[in-house]
């Protein structure tokens, strides 16, 4: 991205003018370096956001920012319904919910060294993973309703997991307002046999050491030290977010004229909050928010099986489980007033600060866990909130590394069973049923995760907490 | 960052072109039905290479919308369904225009994981990148950005 385009208001952030019919600022977080190397279309969907109905602030791109669709991936933005307010189908994304959650194991690296073949196996075996693969929750209408109406509550209440884990999930494990019945016979029967399944393309299940802690007083609030072995389980809605992304993003392009809605790209297909579409999306999309939270719930009860059975002294806790791609009714102050907005966050991770009512007890003092997922050959790491990040952009961060490379030039540029060969060289156990969805996924293709983590931390968006290292991954 | 150029398979009648996390499909032919059946073919490819899938059931699949790059999105997005619920991926299409409402038949196969080797499953058709239109040598196109 050409840097004359920006005025720089601070080491880390940089801002855009409001010209044309942009209703607000933009503004991008990130270093020098990473602007340097954007793409130029995350200017042009940074611009073409601040221009939508109802706008608040500013258009936000996190440090990870990169070519979406309509807004890009790391965008933020809040919209007022009493300024005529949008909800954007295309601002959430197809992939509704997808989120990361980091399990505790309890276990040190030297536990888990003699048994790690054993347990990539195990997981790979217990976790249906990749294209058309299925699980073994089968639910007829009445309890798709209930899934979609009860999210990881409902998965606990079928005796997968525990309660305890419902208060380290966003919302509790229960997204409110959920309306079933505005969720297509389409969508359910996409999702009827993919409950408890991790899909495809850049979503994972890991086991990790931590290799360092950089906070050593919020690791140890977090329960996290060197050696230590924690899971990480990337995914999302699967074929239900899709299909309510894809029929509500048609309903709001033909829709957008009779709102007088002037979309500059189709792709941020929007509807009024107080309009019978917005509604009608709202309730479907909460209803895929808890359909990805069952699906990462029931997971985590499967990887519990396994460890039970290769590892029976684990105890698998729950540190937190983030959610990227959603839109969320939230209170934020404006101008002194505390208002009540619909915040975006488009592959970007809700980050709160200490002292948020929406924390569980445990973790209020401290702040949110921001889980930033990398490559199968890096890193991810934990953050956590801060109370800058509230006022910088509604209390967001980053999501993950972002790719550096398309697909189709990682398929050039790799073979999948190289890359598994390399990884297990330097001790990272690759499970896949995809050697060309390995090539494509190589961690060369990927951004350095830790330049935007780091660029994250500099910003203060979230405070880097620990460093995370794959030892097994398993990729659909 | 994004890379110049696409991938051209001569011949075929498709062709993707990259996109900065997903993949574009283009379908390339003489007429706008023999577009949209490359865009389908374009689309397999994505998942698998389609001369592995053998295209032995047929499948008819019916999309109505206010104007052909909508339609081809529907088309797309109709195909990404059937791939899901029947698990299956196709190699052939046929497809006829009547008004503003496509009429088509695809045929493939069940996935065979083993066989097909499925890279990624694809989240929907998007209207990145969407076109349907005639290029300066008369052919038609068909494209747009699928989400993966």
């Amino acid at each position: 991205m050409d840097l004359n385009l920006l005025k720089r208001r601070g080491r880390d952030e940089w801002h855009i003018s409001p010209r044309g019919k942009m209703r607000v600022p933009g503004v991008i977080f990130a270093t020098e370096e990473l602007i340097h190397n954007m793409d130029e279309k995350v200017y042009e969907q940074v611009t073409n956001v601040a221009t939508l109905p109802g706008i608040v602030r500013a258009s936000y791109a996190m440090p990870d920012a990169h070519w979406g669709y309509g807004f890009p991936i790391g965008g933020v933005a809040a919209f007022d319904p009493d300024l005529g307010g949008v909800v954007s189908a295309g601002g959430v994304g197809f992939d509704i919910s997808c989120g990361v959650r980091l399990l505790r194991t309890g276990l040190m690296v030297e536990d888990v060294q003699p048994v790690k073949e054993l347990l990539a196996d195990s997981l790979f075996h217990r976790i249906p993973a990749g294209v058309g693969s299925t699980g073994k929750v089968h639910l007829d209408k009445h309890e798709m309703d209930a899934m979609l109406a009860g999210g990881a509550k409902w998965a606990v209440g079928k005796g997968y997991g525990s309660h305890e884990d419902l208060e380290f999930i966003e919302e509790h494990g229960c997204m409110a307002g959920a309306a079933p019945e505005h969720v297509s016979d389409h969508a359910k029967k996409r999702q009827q046999d993919e409950m408890g399944t991790l899909g495809s393309g850049n979503h994972y299940l890991e086991v990790q050491q931590v290799v360092a802690v950089h906070d050593a007083e919020v690791g140890t609030a977090f329960g996290l030290r060197e050696g230590d072995v924690v899971v990480s389980i990337h995914c999302g809605s699967r074929g239900l977010g899709h299909q309510i992304g894809t029929e509500f993003l048609k309903s709001m392009v033909t829709s957008a004229a009779r709102h007088h809605i002037e979309l500059p790209d189709r792709e941020l297909a929007c509807a009024p909050i107080n309009s019978e579409v917005g509604q009608e999306y709202l309730g479907a999309m909460r209803a895929g928010i808890n359909c990805a939270l069952a699906n990462r719930q029931i997971i985590t009860h499967l990887v519990r099986e396994v460890f039970a059975d290769v590892l029976p002294q684990a105890q698998l806790s729950l540190l937190y489980d983030v959610s990227h791609n959603t839109c969320k009714v939230e209170e934020h102050v404006l101008d002194g007033t505390p208002t009540r907005l619909f915040v975006h966050r488009k592959g970007a991770t809700r980050a709160f600060g200490p002292g948020h009512p929406d924390l569980p007890a445990s973790l209020r003092a401290v702040g949110q866990p921001v889980l930033i997922g990398g490559t199968m050959g890096t890193a991810s790491y934990v953050l956590v909130g801060t109370e800058e990040s509230m006022a910088l952009a509604y209390g967001s961060a980053c999501h993950g590394a972002g790719r550096s490379m398309s697909r189709h030039q990682a398929l050039r540029q790799w073979h999948g069973r190289e890359v598994v060969k390399d990884l297990a060289g330097r001790g990272i156990l690759i499970r896949s049923p995809s050697m060309r969805g390995v090539a494509e996924e190589a961690p060369g293709a990927y951004k350095d995760v830790s330049e935007v983590v780091n660029a994250a931390d500099e910003a203060n968006l979230a405070r880097k907490v620990a460093r995370l290292e794959p030892l097994v991954c398993v990729k659909g | 960052m994004q890379s110049p150029g696409s991938e051209v398979v001569h011949g075929k009648g498709w062709e993707h072109f990259p996109h900065e996390a997903d993949t574009g499909v283009r379908g390339i032919g003489s007429t706008k039905e023999k577009a949209f059946e490359g865009a389908g073919l374009a689309l397999t490819a994505v998942i698998t290479d389609p001369a592995s899938v053998s295209p032995q059931e047929a499948v008819a699949i019916t999309c109505q919308a206010p104007d052909e790059e909508l339609l081809l999105v529907d088309w797309l997005n109709a195909l990404v369904y059937e791939m899901a619920t029947r698990n299956m991926l196709f190699s052939r299409f046929n497809v006829r225009f009547n008004d503003h409402s496509l009429h088509a038949t695809a045929w493939g196969e069940p996935i065979d994981v083993t066989r097909h080797e499925p890279a990624v499953e694809v989240k929907g058709a998007t209207y990145t990148e969407l076109t349907v239109k005639r290029d300066e040598q008369g052919r038609w196109i068909a494209q747009c950005v699928v989400d993966v």
